[in-house]
């Protein structure tokens, strides 16, 4: 079972889990940007910041996931930055 | 075809044969350099080399011959889409599946029987509608039918009647087959071998050299290539090629995973598919049922498999056929699918002169093996994107002009 710590509810089955995509630029891009913002997400072959969610407590957090692996490096709330370091497989 | 075999079988020696002739050294320049030797790109190679007389192409491999999508996929041919450009091209793509052993003189095992795709909502319902619409008007064999004709198409599936996943019809598309994915690579490349087409085996493109707008050099863990024309058709690292060539592409990487059930004996002569369990299922002419559905749930590029993905395919066909309970899976694998914002493909010219797209192929992409090779080669050798192509243009993206085929092609492929 890969597990996957929710930020407020701890490690959980990741079936509990939704993914929501990358994290992007709160402002509203316009001209290229707004292509690239729309249609250009990011495919890094490396670490990605990802919007998910713990759909029954609807908790809504950050991830950090290697592309290549699928190893999860850290989660955390919005804004709480680079705390628990909180990976499991 | 059937003569040479009897001539063949009736002959007194039977001397063994190659049909692809091993990696040769590199040379130092090509005409054209194909990046990728998936189906994609040795059918292109076999319609430069057959058709337009350019014989000094060599096919880039990083892996095997074909090892990547082209060996993964659940082998579905058909043209049931939703917009104009993509019915068109797909139906091009069917028509050269039908005659495409007897071109080659190479049995790809091409299994016309058609296939059903079941409604279990109101949604559903409509959408098949508006498909069966478009799909007559551009001249395919589609159309909607009830659970009435579901039941006599396909004796087995569950109608489940009251049920949570009732079928309420389904969109029934005679020009839908299978063909042998393998078969298909292998007979393009054999071939375009035949005609001095050089295949690359474990040769990787680690990078290239751009001089205003050309590529003018690939290089190659084994080695550097001076390129005339350079055709990208890399399956699900497309999006890594792209950025080699300092071509930001609009593609993400998700796994697709599928799997295939012990030997049974024939009892499913159709392609059955569900686009809202996101399952379906084929059998194949070994008798195995081959199941597939939807991408993982997350980005990634890792041919790895989860329990997860495999228990939401094993719930799906157990929902649509019940005696399955029992059967065995004997096989599970993944495979890297190069996903764009429209599930539709990338094809054709990009800011550099000499460098061409055969990109984006995600789920969807053996179907047009054929077609996609054909109008690839004819592109390189004209220098001319043709009209068919022409709405599959990288550009399409800055003009929003997107070719919108979720609905024909995440579930199903
Ligand atoms: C599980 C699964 C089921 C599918 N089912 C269907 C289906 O039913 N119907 C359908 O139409 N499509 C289906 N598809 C999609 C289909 O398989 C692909 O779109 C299609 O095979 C793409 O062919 P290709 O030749 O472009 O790519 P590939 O066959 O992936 O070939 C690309 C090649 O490029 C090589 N390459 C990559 N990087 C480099 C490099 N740096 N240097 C050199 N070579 C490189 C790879 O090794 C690979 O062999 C499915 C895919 C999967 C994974």
């Amino acid at each position: 079972m890969k597990v996957m710590t929710c930020p407020v509810n701890g490690p959980r089955n990741i079936a509990e889990f939704q993914w929501l995509g990358p994290v992007r630029d709160d402002e509203a891009p316009e001209g290229r940007a707004l292509v690239e913002h729309l249609f250009f997400a990011p495919n890094p072959m490396g670490v990605l910041r990802e919007w998910w969610q713990h759909t029954p407590s609807n908790t809504v957090f950050i991830a950090e996931r290697h592309l290549n692996t699928d190893e999860i490096l850290r989660t955390y709330l919005k804004g709480a930055g680079t705390t628990k370091a909180s990976c499991a497989e | 075809m059937p003569l040479e075999l009897l001539k063949y079988g009736l002959r007194r020696e039977h001397r063994s044969f190659r049909d692809i002739p091993p990696t040769p050294d590199l040379r130092r320049s090509y005409d054209v350099v194909i990046i990728g030797g998936g189906g994609h790109g040795l059918a292109a190679a076999y319609y430069l080399s057959n058709y337009h007389g350019i014989h000094n192409v060599a096919v880039l491999d990083k892996g095997y011959l074909a090892g990547g999508n082209t060996a993964r996929n659940t082998t579905t041919v058909r043209s049931n889409y939703l917009t104009p450009p993509s019915i068109a091209f797909y139906k091009e793509g069917v028509q050269l599946f039908e005659d495409l052993s007897q071109e080659l003189g190479f049995n790809i095992m091409f299994s016309q029987r058609g296939q059903l795709t079941l409604a279990h909502s109101d949604g559903a319902m409509r959408s098949f509608r508006l498909r069966a619409e478009m799909g007559k008007h551009m001249g395919t064999r589609i159309e909607v039918v009830d659970a009435k004709t579901v039941r006599e198409i396909c004796p087995h599936v569950n109608l489940d009647e009251g049920g949570a996943h009732e079928v309420l019809g389904g969109l029934w598309h005679e020009d839908g087959g299978t063909a042998r994915h393998d078969a298909v690579a292998w007979g393009y490349a054999k071939r375009a071998a035949e005609k001095g087409v050089e295949i690359h085996q474990r040769t990787e493109v680690t990078g290239m050299a751009v001089r205003g707008a050309r590529v003018t050099e690939v290089h190659t863990n084994r080695g550097t290539i001076i390129a005339g024309q350079v055709l990208q058709a890399a399956g699900g690292l497309n999006g890594r090629i792209g950025e080699m060539a300092g071509i930001p592409l609009p593609i993400r990487c998700f796994p697709l995973q599928a799997m295939v059930t012990q030997p049974l004996k024939p009892f499913l002569d159709i392609l059955l598919s569900s686009s809202n369990l996101h399952t379906y299922l084929v059998q194949s002419s070994r008798g195995e049922v081959v199941i597939g559905g939807g991408t993982d749930p997350y980005q990634l590029a890792s041919t790895r498999s989860s329990l997860p993905q495999k228990e939401a395919l094993a719930t799906g066909a157990l929902q649509l056929i019940p005696c399955l309970h029992n059967v065995k899976i004997m096989r599970q694998w993944a495979g890297i699918t190069d996903i764009t914002p429209d599930f539709s493909p990338i094809m054709g010219a990009t800011p550099l002169d000499n460098y061409w797209l055969d990109a984006g192929w995600g789920t969807w992409g053996f179907k047009a093996t054929a077609v996609a090779g054909k109008r690839m080669a004819e592109t390189i050798a004209t220098g001319c994107v043709p009209e068919i192509l022409r709405p599959f243009t990288l550009e399409r993206f800055e003009r929003f002009e997107l070719l919108n085929e979720m609905g024909a092609t995440a579930a199903g492929h």
